[in-house]
């Protein structure tokens, strides 16, 4: 029973953002009790602990919409309740940190409502057991980052970078639910449970490797591979606790975490270790690369987390048991120094003005409790013992060692960690204890509520690296075994006696730190050399590509919406007469038309002659009084056709719509401009071909229709059950109000809309101080 | 615009008729010529021609509701005879009836009020679109 009470816990995430904005502002200390929410959710997951370790996988199902495969199934397994922990610990965590970073701010009530909805969605999209429902929550995400980011809407900047982050990850889910809904081709279902269970044949189905390639889209613009990577430093707009929670910690790895998801589906697929691995390097070498060129401690910090993002990537993608575990370590080990290293950044913010490098230094001495925070994080980062960071650097190494090509994939990888090593000194050690390249800080020690999360979330890094024998069988082994769906033992310990990785790792430090003293005279090279590689790089694809497709939507408006009359016309006219009777022609062919011709009579024939005459008279016609009495003309005698062709509601509807033309026409008359002709000889020519063939189509059809032999089913349906059924004896009616009411409600919808749009048309001439159809033009 | 004193004195007194013969029509429609659209045309007809021939500011002052409110309630009421056989769990749009005979009406059933919905959205929108043409 305690999976079913976490997730109510967890939909009480949802009206608990709702209250957020009350309860911060008429409680002073209203954000612990929002707190207790995702420390509710933390708790429960702990007590559930023991038993996913052991190999349980807990689950719910309710139906949601079974019609297209959509339920409310919620899976939690190893992989899982690992992310779930790290969501709703840093979650607690953020919101507390948040209530003194924004303690002044007007709009807390706001952050704290949409961190509330972020991580309740966040959660949702790693208890889905349901590829449907884990892109509901997956969207979610996505939108509450983009109001996240753009928190301060007032600033330009946060706007810009808000919707390109949208823009860019709501692609990629694009990209991803049609990966999706490939899948449930293949498979029949939505439950990635199913697709696990059928894995062998979804790999052999030739189809198999597009779907792969459109879900990794969706993952990498998530999880801010390259090419996509440029939105995450961008995000850093956002306040730091935001930076923290979805931009380091948990929602950018949400690609990775469906990656590994679906590792044991896709995994056997031919592509998946080349694709991952080789997007997985080129993410991780240039994120490490392009950190070293960043000033800004948010900006480095961010460009280190789409390099960890890309190691994750690189990890799954080698796909070893080994490999798997490393990630999962990995995975455990980022989200602790990275959440911490955030929170500490915000809190240099707060206590010495500036989150500037070279601004920067000598502030331990006054803020001792963000320099401990701090430091512990960055050792962790940069992998030394005793901490968990040591672990999972060991253990990369010895993935990479192992891995086909290890030369190659280790000295990478060597380069990419000992670019992170340099970062660590530079956000961990230089603020604190370095000295600023000019001016002086005035530093001082940020309050409680800015130490003491990010202080826990590195002194955890520490509880695992020296508690490693806990961290890896209920951590680490429950998560890979559920990556790997096989059962896995794993021992992790701080010391592996004098190995290869050792001596990589002392190297990787020395490395680290050598470049880390540099920084004065390397810095200002590197970051130019950045700058013009930048100029062709993705970064700038992005407004470019932005703008072709703004100025391909404003040109085909122009094209499609031209706002004159005789264009839709003509598109109408020619649209139709193009495509039916291209199908009258393919399929149909000319019917016996014997039947559908009975011999006139006399007064068919007046009528006919006098809506011939008034046709051909209107388009000579020199003034609009005249046209408007012949087209009125044309009207009445079609009217009495259908009387005389025993249609009396038809001929009823003909004779009120024609009057009421006549009086729309009085009422715009005169304000319409003096008649004249504008089209030349040409281009009436053509019209007069094109009526001609809109006619004969029309006619064609009326006359395939009519000379059906056994006449329309339809009919005889409607006349024999019109009575019985619908309880009316008038069939027109009978059609209009009960067997095609839906029809009905939408034409009398679209009439209303229609309504409003004239009306708004003309208020907006009133408006413009002009007569509405005065210029001519536009308005014909 | 000079006015005809004539059709201003004909209109008024043929307004009030047409609007009888228009819910006569909308009335008989489900079982003889007639229904909500072409009933809903000819009493926008009625009123719009008293517009015209007295004033298009005294058919605002005659009219109890603003144009679009009219439509706007015939599409709630057109809805709701859509909706009403959803609460006895039959598909939308599903036509309801009453078992027992209403004197003058007859047979009274959601297609009925169905009906009513579309000549109030007829009358509304007709008249919101002539007479934001014939105020402005």
């Amino acid at each position: 029973m305690q999976f079913p009470w976490l997730l109510l816990t967890l939909s009480g995430g949802a009206a608990l953002a709702a209250l957020a904005p009350l309860l911060t502002s008429r409680l002073k200390r209203g954000a612990l009790l929002l707190a207790l929410l995702p420390l509710a959710v933390f708790g429960q997951l702990c007590a559930l602990l023991p038993k996913v370790a052991a190999g349980a996988v807990e689950q719910v199902n309710l139906a949601w919409v079974p019609q297209a495969g959509l339920a409310l199934s919620f899976r939690l397994d190893g992989l899982g309740l690992v992310m779930s922990l790290l969501i709703s610990g840093i979650g607690a965590l953020v919101i507390l940190y948040g209530d003194a970073y924004l303690h002044h701010h007007p709009a807390r009530g706001r952050f704290h409502s949409l961190i509330l909805l972020f991580m309740t969605a966040m959660l949702g999209v790693v208890l889905s057991g349901n590829a449907l429902l884990l892109f509901v929550f997956w969207e979610l995400t996505s939108i509450t980052s983009f109001l996240l980011i753009g928190f301060e809407h007032e600033r330009a900047n946060a706007r810009a970078a808000a919707w390109q982050a949208l823009l860019v990850t709501g692609s990629g889910g694009l990209a991803m639910m049609a990966g999706f809904v490939l899948m449930a081709q293949i498979s029949g279902s939505f439950e990635i449970g199913e697709w696990i269970a059928a894995a062998g044949t979804i790999t052999a189905h030739p189809l198999a490797p597009a779907a792969f390639v459109l879900i990794l889209v969706g993952a990498a613009t998530k999880s801010a591979q390259f090419p996509f990577h440029f939105w995450l430093p961008n995000a850093m707009e956002a306040p730091t606790p935001v930076s923290a929670y979805l931009h380091s910690a948990t929602m950018v790895k949400a690609g990775v975490y469906l990656l590994a998801r679906l590792f044991p589906v896709l995994g056997g697929l031919a592509l998946w270790p080349v694709l991952l691995t080789a997007l997985g390097l080129l993410t991780l070498l240039g994120g490490s690369l392009l950190a070293l060129a960043q000033t800004d401690l948010k900006r480095l910090l961010a460009y280190t987390t789409v390099s960890a993002l890309g190691m994750l990537t690189f990890l799954l993608g080698i796909g070893s048991p080994l490999a798997v575990k490393t990630a999962m370590v990995f995975l455990v080990t980022h989200a602790l120094y990275k959440g911490a290293l955030f929170l500490t950044a915000g809190s240099v913010d707060h206590g010495a003005g500036t989150r500037e490098l070279p601004l920067l230094g000598a502030a331990g001495r006054a803020m001792p409790f963000t320099a401990a925070a701090g430091g512990l994080a960055a050792l962790s980062m940069a992998g030394l013992p005793p901490l968990i960071g040591f672990i999972a650097k060991e253990l990369v190494y010895e993935t990479t060692l192992a891995a086909p090509l290890p030369l190659l994939l280790t000295g990478l990888t060597f380069i990419a960690n000992a670019a992170t090593v340099t970062v660590a000194v530079w956000v961990g050690w230089r603020p604190f204890w370095g000295r600023p390249d000019a001016g002086e800080l005035h530093p001082h020690e940020s309050p409680p509520g800015l130490w003491i999360p990010p202080l826990l979330l590195a002194a955890l890094g520490l509880g695992l690296g020296l508690g490693p024998g806990a961290a890896g069988s209920f951590l680490v082994a429950p998560a890979a075994q559920a990556v790997l769906q096989e059962t896995l033992k794993v021992k992790l310990s701080l010391w592996h006696g004098l190995t290869p990785m050792l001596g990589l790792s002392v190297l990787t430090l020395l490395l680290g730190v050598g470049l880390a003293g540099l920084r004065r005279r390397l810095q200002p090279a590197w970051s130019h050399l950045w700058q013009a590689l930048g100029k062709a790089g993705p970064a700038a694809m992005y407004p470019r590509s932005l703008h072709a497709l703004l100025s391909f939507a404003s040109w085909q408006t122009q094209v499609l919406q031209s706002g004159y009359l005789r264009i839709y016309v003509l598109a109408i006219v020619l649209t139709t007469v193009g495509l039916a009777g291209l199908t009258v022609g393919l399929r149909a062919g000319l019917p016996d038309f014997s039947n559908a011709w009975n011999a006139p009579r006399f007064y068919d024939l007046v009528l006919i002659g006098i809506i011939l005459t008034a046709t051909l008279l209107v388009t000579r016609a020199r003034s609009r009084l005249a046209t408007i009495a012949l087209l009125g003309s044309i009207g009445f005698s079609i009217a009495v056709l259908f009387l005389l062709y025993s249609a009396p509601d038809l001929a009823m509807v003909q004779f009120a719509v024609e009057t009421l033309s006549v009086i729309l026409f009085v009422l715009v008359l005169y304000r319409l401009p003096k008649f004249s002709q504008l089209s030349g000889r040409a281009t009436r020519l053509m019209d007069l071909v094109i009526a001609l063939s809109g006619g004969l189509l029309m006619t064609l059809m009326m006359l395939m229709v009519s000379s059906h032999s056994e006449g329309s089913r339809l009919a005889a349906y409607f006349a024999e059950n019109s009575l019985p059924l619908a309880k009316g004896r008038n069939i027109v009616n009978v059609i209009l109000v009960d067997f095609r009411g839906f029809d009905t409600l939408g034409e009398i919808t679209v009439l209303t809309l229609a309504a409003i749009g004239v009306f708004s048309l003309v208020r907006l001439a009133v408006k413009r101080k002009r007569r509405p159809f005065a210029e001519g033009g536009k308005a014909e | 615009m000079k006015r005809s004193l004539l059709l201003a004195t004909a209109a008024r007194y043929l307004m009030p008729l047409m609007l009888l013969f228009s819910i006569f029509l909308l009335l008989r429609g489900h079982n003889e010529i007639g229904g909500g659209f072409v009933g809903g045309l000819v009493a926008a007809s009625a009123l719009m021609l008293y517009g015209i021939a007295v004033s298009p500011s005294a058919l605002r002052t005659l009219l109890p509701v603003e144009p679009r409110l009219l439509a706007g309630i015939g599409l709630l009421l057109a809805l709701l005879a859509g909706s009403l056989p959803l609460f006895s769990g039959q598909p939308f749009m599903t036509g309801l009836w009453l078992t027992a005979e209403v004197p003058v009406l007859g047979k009274v059933g959601t297609p009925t009020l169905f009906d009513t919905g579309v000549y109030f959205v007829v009358i509304g929108v007709v008249l919101w679109i002539l007479l934001s043409l014939a105020e402005e």
